[in-house]
């Protein structure tokens, strides 16, 4: 870590509060850092599993609360022994109505409580938005501070396997663009254990987007992220792979098609760094610029639809804060600006592909003819 | 005039008294069973399930512990029922939800009723007591408050109202002709218990201890606003009077009415949740998951709704086919009633017995009071547009329930109209000041235009105040002089 900063210092253009803010991560990483080839592993899902557990058990106002969360052990199985261990008073079984547990949840947290709302994937939270916008995004504000909302709403969101539009959407910008709102967007086992329990302690409406394809995924874990006190900073992102050609920032699932990207690029001699976003808002401005800065070029990729998306805000805070240091133009990849569809073929056009990230990294190098000079 | 008040307490012997409303054994017992399971209650549905809580619970028994096998055993308390349908009496069969009789004779539930759920009141139109009326009383202290607080209500709304129309605020709403069930069921009420209001309900606030000055505060947006001056008009707010902000979005006070209530539960308090909504708000989908959610959580929750016959032009007629609102709570397995809302008398009671039913017996209670919304809907109509004028005046003048009640505290010799017209004149002169005073105090801070978004002011809008600041030194003559920094 602190050759890394010798080596930013030495290349100029750092100032002050990136360098603090480079020793902060320091601080965080440097002991996960020597455990880095742990043979410890944990599959998102569990990580976010013992994450609620042990906020669970650290605070008897948090509780849990959505459809099949209780005795199905949870849709996808999130919630799983929950119910068995903390009884049907904290681990609560809903009817269907999203709007229903959304309101039910934001007036809990209104008088005290702290609930942890499952919606069974993002798109159903369409069916509650005006709670999580209009009563939990807005209440703190608009009471003036009387009333704060610590509520967090996790679930699946984004694409999935072959489970066509309505269940495919993802709401990262939707959400992202609403003052009183925090979003986050984990990745790794890490992520998820660290920002769900960020989430759970935070004072602030929380909007938890979770992937469920990477339920199933393994990640190495150092034992300081199994200890519960484990919390991860909400407004940081993560640099996952170094690099000093090309920035390419993603979050989610699209991280490791992003550093899978990364170690095709590597071959063909071009230095990829990778950013994980970690959280959608705040939006972590200084990691992306100082990074801009270092390699001049930029990559946002993400899984929803282009127009408005969050690459569009990540380019337009670069274009404002750095945009001498722009070599090349900034490309989005996104996905396709159409309905999820079905069939599998046509699903795997719509959502952006390890290639797509590699082919735009190589224009963004002048390897090949970027996008803009053939418009 | 000697009149006989009874103190009836004692919700069974209220029931005795009504036509046999309640046919289901386990409806009319007060069964604190949540609180002491050790009582077993004369073989009552809660009282079976309460004695033995499920073992994976643990040895305590919980509030929550019988939820779940409810639905199981209900079943059997069905053959106990008369039945009204020639069904087979000794044939009855298994369905999730429980064990039913079944009828060879195909027959339609009808969608209207032969007769409507009558309505609760306790004062006749010429404030006196209907003879046998079983109600809770009232001190004298109590009345009196009750009464002044309504006039205030109705002072503070035509004033305000008026304040609109000459421009010094935006907007306004009235509660006129609702100052009954504002202030009554207010009475009702312990401070402890929280309020989620819709928007007609600023007595409630005012009965809690909000003063005029407060009201008109938030009325200017000015700097003493509890709101910070974020809100429109008549969107209060008080966390020391356990009166939740004002939202605009219809029915969402319902469903979070539930999540406290629910809070509240778990914290075992001795206090409930009330929420009012009007006619037109049982029309969102709130109202449904709401009330059909407390009811499975078994929340202590008071819901009460203000059927005043309008959602701005939409008379009740065309917002609902079923016997308005009361019946919709036996459908959500929600035990209801029906008052005049313009009898205050008849609120109190009502909101007090089902304060504490939905305490010790911890379910959700609905109460729908009738009454009329004499005053427009808001400053932005004029309801002459939709209804009749005659109407309006009629409900206005013959059913104005200030004028009933105080006709009964002028019975009892409690009022007299040298206190009415000291009253009157006092309450416009303190209000007249509030105003005034509201109007000439400064607006909030620029500050306080980026404080609340987040518990804590987040670094990108601390470098926006400081280019806000920074802009208006540069070009002060682009930015209001009134707004301080």
């Amino acid at each position: 870590m602190l050759g890394i900063v010798r080596g930013r210092i030495a290349r100029g253009g750092v100032n002050a509060s990136s360098l603090q803010k480079i020793r902060n991560q320091s601080l965080i990483y440097a002991s996960s850092r020597s455990y880095s080839s742990a043979s410890k592993e944990m599959t998102v899902r569990d990580a976010l599993n013992s994450a609620l557990d042990e906020e669970m058990s650290a605070d008897p106002k948090v509780f849990v609360m959505g459809e099949e969360v209780g005795e199905y052990q949870g849709a996808y199985k999130i919630s799983k022994g929950l119910l068995e261990k903390y009884g049907p008073e904290r681990v609560v079984d809903t009817p269907i109505t999203e709007a229903g547990f959304a309101g039910i949840g934001v007036g809990a947290a209104y008088h005290g409580l702290r609930p942890v709302v499952e919606f069974m994937t993002f798109n159903f939270s369409m069916q509650a938005i005006d709670h999580i916008i209009n009563s939990a995004a807005k209440s703190n504000y608009m009471s003036a501070g009387q009333i704060s909302v610590p509520i967090v709403f996790r679930g699946p969101n984004g694409a999935a396997a072959g489970v066509g539009a309505q269940h495919s959407q993802c709401y990262a910008a939707w959400f992202g663009a609403c003052p009183g709102l925090k979003v986050l967007a984990p990745y790794s086992s890490e992520d998820a254990r660290g920002l769900l329990k960020a989430a759970i302690r935070d004072p602030d409406p929380v909007v938890f987007l979770e992937n469920e394809l990477l339920y199933g995924e393994s990640f190495p874990i150092s034992a300081e992220v199994l200890d519960s006190s484990f919390c991860l900073p909400i407004g940081k992102a993560k640099i996952e792979r170094e690099g000093k050609d090309v920035t390419i920032t993603a979050f989610s699932k699209m991280v490791g098609y992003a550093l899978k990207a990364a170690e095709i690029l590597a071959k063909e001699g071009i230095s990829a760094e990778v950013i994980n976003l970690r959280s959608i808002r705040p939006l972590d401005r200084s990691t992306i610029n100082a990074s801009v800065r270092k390699t001049n070029r930029l990559i946002t990729v993400e899984e929803g639809f282009p127009q408005h998306g969050v690459g569009a805000e990540i380019c337009a805070c670069v274009v404002e804060e750095s945009f001498e240091y722009l070599d090349a133009p900034v490309e989005r990849i996104a996905g396709a600006d159409v309905p999820m569809p079905y069939a599998a073929n046509l699903e795997r056009m719509a959502v952006p592909q390890i290639e797509d990230i590699v082919r735009a990294a190589k224009r963004a190098c002048y390897r090949s003819v970027p996008m803009a000079a053939t418009a | 005039m000697a009149i006989w008040l009874r103190r009836s307490r004692n919700l069974a012997h209220y029931l005795k008294a009504e036509k046999g409303f309640w046919k289901v054994p386990n409806q009319t017992r007060l069964s604190p069973c949540f609180f002491n399971p050790e009582i077993s209650s004369s073989a009552t549905l809660t009282g079976e399930n309460c004695g033995n809580p499920p073992s994976f619970l643990g040895n305590s028994p919980t509030l929550f512990g019988s939820r779940r096998f409810e639905s199981i055993k209900a079943g059997r308390e069905e053959l106990d029922l008369e039945d009204e349908n020639g069904g087979h009496q000794n044939q009855a069969m298994d369905f999730p939800g429980g064990r039913i009789s079944f009828t060879s004779e195909m027959r339609f539930v009808s969608e209207s009723p032969r007769e409507r759920i009558p309505c609760y009141r306790v004062l006749d139109d010429n404030g006196h007591p209907i003879m046998h009326s079983n109600f809770v009383e009232v001190s004298k202290e109590e009345a009196l408050k009750m009464y002044t607080s309504m006039v205030t209500l109705e002072t503070m709304d035509t004033i305000l109202y008026e304040a609109q129309r000459q421009g010094r605020i935006s907007f306004y709403v009235t509660s006129i002709g609702e100052e009954a069930i504002n202030i009554a069921t207010a009475a009702a009420l312990t401070p402890h218990d929280v309020v989620l209001p819709q928007y007609r309900e600023p007595g409630v606030l005012l009965w809690r201890g909000f003063t005029l000055q407060e009201f008109a505060n938030q009325c200017l947006g000015n700097k003493a606003d509890y709101g910070k001056g974020r809100q429109m008009p008549i969107h209060y707010g008080s966390n020391k009077h356990n009166y939740f902000t004002v939202s605009s979005p219809i029915a969402t006070q319902i469903p979070q009415a539930v999540g406290a209530a629910y809070s509240l539960k778990m914290d075992r308090k001795d206090a409930c949740v009330v929420t009012y909504f009007g006619d037109g708000g049982t029309s969102e989908g709130d109202f449904h998951a709401g009330l059909n959610f407390a009811a499975v959580m078994e929340a202590p929750v008071v819901f009460i709704c203000r059927n005043n016959g309008w959602a701005i032009s939409t008379p009740v007629s065309q917002q609902f086919r079923s016997d308005g609102v009361v019946v919709k709570g036996k459908a959500y397995g929600i035990r209801s009633i029906r008052v005049d809302g313009n009898d205050a008398l008849a609120v109190y009671s009502a909101t007090r017995t089902a304060r504490e039913m939905a305490i010790t017996e911890q379910k959700p209670i609905l109460i729908e009071a009738l009454t009329y919304r004499v005053g427009h809907h808001s400053t932005s109509d004029d309801s002459t547009k939709y209804r009749l004028v005659d109407e309006i005046e009629h409900w206005k003048t013959a059913r104005n329930p200030i004028a009933r009640f105080r006709k009964w505290v002028n019975g009892t010799g409690w009022w007299s109209d040298e206190d009415e017209s000291e009253l009157r004149a006092n309450v416009r002169k303190q209000l007249l000041q509030a105003i005034q005073v509201a109007e000439k105090a400064e607006k909030p801070p620029i500050s306080d235009l980026f404080t609340d978004v987040y518990e804590s002011l987040p670094s990108n809008l601390c470098e926006q105040e400081e280019l806000l600041r920074e802009s208006i030194k540069r070009h002060p003559q682009d930015y209001p002089s009134d707004v301080p920094t």
